[in-house]
C-alpha cells in the first residue's frame, strides 16, 4: 500500500526537478532602523526567485517574517541577514519584524 | 507587556506542547525526570549558545547558516522520535504491561530515553534562542524595557504551564492506551517537524523543488493564533504549505509507520487475557 503513495511522490519531484533549476535569482536591499523598514514597499519582479538582503541597523536583533513569502530570520542588531523568496505571483506580500510589531511593518510588491 | 507575553508564550508553547508529549509517553519510566531535565537543561544552554552566536551562524554557508541549523536539528528530532517508535513497537507492550502490574516506575532497561531527552533538548533549544534574543533586545533598549520583560518573563511562564496542562491531559488517557495514543502524537509530531525542516530547506534555497502553495487556509485558521501554533506543534498545521512540504509529511508517516510493523515482535498465538 506504500508504493502507490511513493511513486506518486518520485514522479511530482522528477517532473519539478527539471523546471526548478530555471528560475532567475534577483538580488534586492532594504534597511531596519528604529524599528522600522526603509523602504516600506519593496517592488519586486514577479515569477523569480529573490534574495534580500535586510541590514539591522539597529542596536536590537530582530525578526523578519512573513506569513505570505514564508519567511522568518532572526537578524542580530548591527547585521545583515540574507532571506530567500519566491517566485511570486504578482501581488502584494506584507512582511514585518516580530520583535516590534508595532512599527516594522512593510510590504513586499511583485509586478 | 501583553505584546511581550504573547511573543514569548508563542514560542515557548511549541516546546512545552513537546516536552508535555515526550513526559507522557515515557510514564511509570524510572529515571525520566533525570533524562527529560538533562534534555531541557541541554537545550536551554544551547539556546544560549545559539543566541550568542547567533550573527556568525547567520552569515554561514552564505547568510543560509540560521536555517540550515533550524533544518538539521528537525530532522535529528525526527530520527530520535522515528527510534523511539520503532522501540516502543518492539517493547512498549511488555512496558505496558509491567507498569499496570507493579504499579510503579520500572526499570526501563535499554529504553531510549536518550532519544526523547535530545528530542526536548532540541525543542528547547530552538524556541528558546529566539526567546533569549528578544528578551536580550529589550533588556538592551533600556527605558521602557521592565514591563516588557515581565510580560516576557511570564510568557515564559505560560509556556510551562501548557507543559503542565499537556502533560495533566495526557494522563487523562487510560494506562493501557497510553503508549498507542502518543504513539500516534510523536508520529504526527515528527512528520510536521519534518515538513517544517523542508520550509527551512527552502528558505535557504536548498530545496526549492515542489515550493508552490498547496492550500491557502490563513484567513480561516492563521499559522499564528494560538490554536494555530497548537495545531502546528501537534499535528504539523501549515496554512500555506508547499506541495514538497505535503510529500515530507506523508513519506515521515509511511516511513515511521513501516519502522514500527517492521520492529513488532510477531504476533503470538496466545490469547491475551483481558
Amino acid at each position: 500500500m506504500f508504493r502507490p503513495a511513493f511513486a506518486v511522490a518520485f514522479a511530482m519531484l522528477a517532473a519539478s526537478a527539471g523546471s526548478a533549476t530555471a528560475f532567475e535569482i534577483v538580488s534586492a536591499g532594504i534597511a531596519l532602523k528604529d524599528h522600522r523598514f526603509d523602504p516600506q514597499e519593496l517592488q519586486v519582479p514577479a515569477g523569480k526567485r529573490i534574495l534580500l538582503k535586510v541590514d539591522n541597523q539597529d542596536a536590537t536583533p530582530e525578526e523578519f517574517e512573513s506569513h505570505e513569502l514564508k519567511v522568518e530570520k532572526v537578524i542580530p542588531g548591527g547585521s545583515t541577514g540574507t532571506v530567500r523568496f519566491g517566485p511570486l505571483d504578482p501581488g502584494r506580500y506584507p512582511f514585518f519584524g516580530e520583535f516590534n510589531e508595532s512599527t516594522a511593518q512593510g510590504v513586499v510588491v511583485a509586478e | 507587556m501583553i505584546g511581550a507575553f504573547i511573543i514569548v508564550l508563542r514560542e515557548v508553547i511549541e516546546a512545552g506542547l513537546i516536552v508535555g508529549i515526550v513526559l507522557a509517553a515515557t510514564r511509570g519510566v524510572a529515571g525520566r525526570g533525570r533524562w527529560i531535565g538533562i534534555g531541557v537543561l541541554g537545550g536551554l544552554g544551547g539556546a544560549g549558545v545559539v543566541a550568542i552566536f547567533a550573527g556568525a551562524i547567520s552569515d554561514a554557508f552564505e547568510g543560509s547558516g540560521q536555517e540550515l541549523l533550524n533544518a538539521c536539528v528537525l530532522l535529528v528530532a525526527v530520527a530520535m522520535l522515528a527510534w523511539h517508535n520503532a522501540w516502543m513497537a518492539r517493547h512498549g507492550r511488555e512496558l505496558a504491561a509491567e507498569v499496570r502490574k507493579v504499579g510503579r516506575a520500572v526499570s526501563a532497561g535499554d529504553k531510549p530515553l536518550t532519544a526523547l531527552a535530545v528530542v526536548c533538548g532540541i525543542a528547547v533549544l530552538r524556541e528558546g534562542s529566539e526567546v533569549v534574543l528578544f528578551l536580550y533586545g529589550i533588556a538592551a533598549s533600556g527605558t521602557t524595557g521592565m514591563a516588557l520583560l515581565i510580560g516576557g518573563l511570564l510568557g515564559v511562564l505560560g509556556g510551562v504551564v501548557v507543559t503542565g496542562f499537556s502533560y495533566l491531559g495526557l494522563l487523562t488517557v487510560p494506562q493501557r492506551y497510553i503508549f498507542s495514543v502518543t504513539g500516534v502524537l510523536i508520529t504526527l509530531l515528527a512528520a510536521g517537524m519534518a515538513a517544517q525542516a523542508v520550509f527551512y530547506l527552502d528558505q535557504a534555497g536548498y530545496l526549492t523543488v515542489l515550493g508552490k502553495t498547496v492550500w491557502d487556509t490563513s484567513a480561516f485558521l492563521p499559522q499564528s493564533s494560538l490554536l494555530g501554533i497548537v495545531l502546528h506543534t501537534l499535528v504539523g498545521y501549515s496554512d500555506r504549505p508547499s506541495a514538497m512540504q505535503l510529500v515530507a509529511y506523508v513519506a515521515t508517516v509511511l516511513i515511521m509507520v513501516a519502522l514500527m510493523r517492521i520492529a513488532a515482535p510477531p504476533r503470538r498465538m496466545i490469547a491475551v487475557g483481558g
